[in-house]
């Protein structure tokens, strides 16, 4: 993957998997600790104990038309390579939390990425589950929930072109103004 | 300092919207709409996916096609990632493999605009060996 944002893109996809009705991606940048962290949780149908033990196992996955699972490794790969780490907590029945946390200034550390394009694919793709998308630089936070834009939008679809340009939009602005220097 | 979009920009477009869809269902019927899958696991998303998926979105639009754009799993086809399933209206879905921009743009000017086939095209009795 390039950047995280495609990591993100890619971990969700489990979530959805999971048949998830609620996704909350959770990012936060923080510069005095030197540390990036990434959270992705659900309220999907979890893993058992088993299962858990082998998801960042490359030769383990669920599906059945490849025999590979690169997903989490890949991800928790470079998170370690940066000197984090990932972890996950399930519980069967009540959903699974992704944790990847990132050495922030780490030269090996990917970008960021198009965080804003991923989430409105996600959105857009996805709109019967609920996305709560938290982006947090120090103490400022955006917080970006799908429930708010369907009340607005009603029987307007959220993944009609011109909405996914607006929330694009929407979110790029809000992220820029979250790293914008405060006067 | 310029104003932050925001959710009261939302509902000011709403209205806008809301005209278009009325028109858009009045015009013409579900099942008239062209379906694309973009199949975006791990594989396809490190090949690329996201922006052909972008793409396609942003085109189909552009040149008036009514057309929606989902995301699918894996089909198996890691090698030739990113794939599309396309299904044109009352057909069987054909699917497209090594789709770039480039590849993508010329599956909306020939296969969908005009039912064209073209190069790439995975067929559906390919099995993979076990």
């Amino acid at each position: 993957m390039k950047d995280l944002s495609l990591h993100i893109l890619d971990i969700v996809q489990n979530s959805i998997r999971a048949n998830a009705r609620n996704v909350g991606i959770s990012i936060a940048e923080q510069a005095g600790a030197g540390i990036l962290v990434i959270e992705v949780s659900d309220d999907g149908s979890g893993m058992p104990q088993e299962v858990l033990e082998r998801v960042t196992d490359p030769f383990y996955t669920s599906r059945t038309t490849r025999k590979v699972g690169l997903g989490i490794p890949l991800f928790k790969q470079n998170a370690e390579a940066t000197g984090g780490s990932l972890h996950i907590r399930s519980v069967i029945g009540e959903g699974t939390t992704l944790r990847a946390t990132f050495s922030l200034d780490h030269i090996d550390r990917p970008p960021l990425g198009d965080m804003a394009g991923v989430v409105v694919i996600l959105v857009s793709a996805n709109p019967e589950i609920r996305f709560i998308y938290r982006h947090k630089v120090e103490e400022e936070e955006f917080v970006f929930d799908t429930a708010e834009i369907t009340e607005i939008l009603g029987e307007v679809p959220v993944n009609d072109p011109q909405v996914m340009r607006f929330l694009k939009e929407m979110i790029n602005e809000n992220l820029a103004a979250l790293r914008a220097p405060t006067i | 300092m310029t104003k932050i979009k925001s959710l009261a920009d939302l509902k000011k477009m709403k209205a806008d919207l809301q005209s278009k869809i009325a028109l858009r269902e009045k015009s013409e019927n579900p099942e008239g709409r062209v379906q694309v899958k973009v199949a975006m696991a791990t594989c396809g998303i490190a090949s690329g996916a996201k922006e052909v998926m972008e793409f396609l979105v942003e085109e189909l639009e552009k040149r008036n096609i009514d057309a929606i754009v989902t995301q699918t799993g894996c089909m198996g086809y890691c090698y030739a990632e990113p794939t599309i399933e396309v299904t044109l209206p009352n057909q069987e879905p054909v699917v497209f493999g090594y789709v770039d921009k480039k590849k993508a743009d010329d599956i909306i000017e020939k296969y969908i605009k005009t039912g064209e086939l073209l190069e790439g095209i995975i067929p559906v009795n390919y099995e993979k060996i076990d």
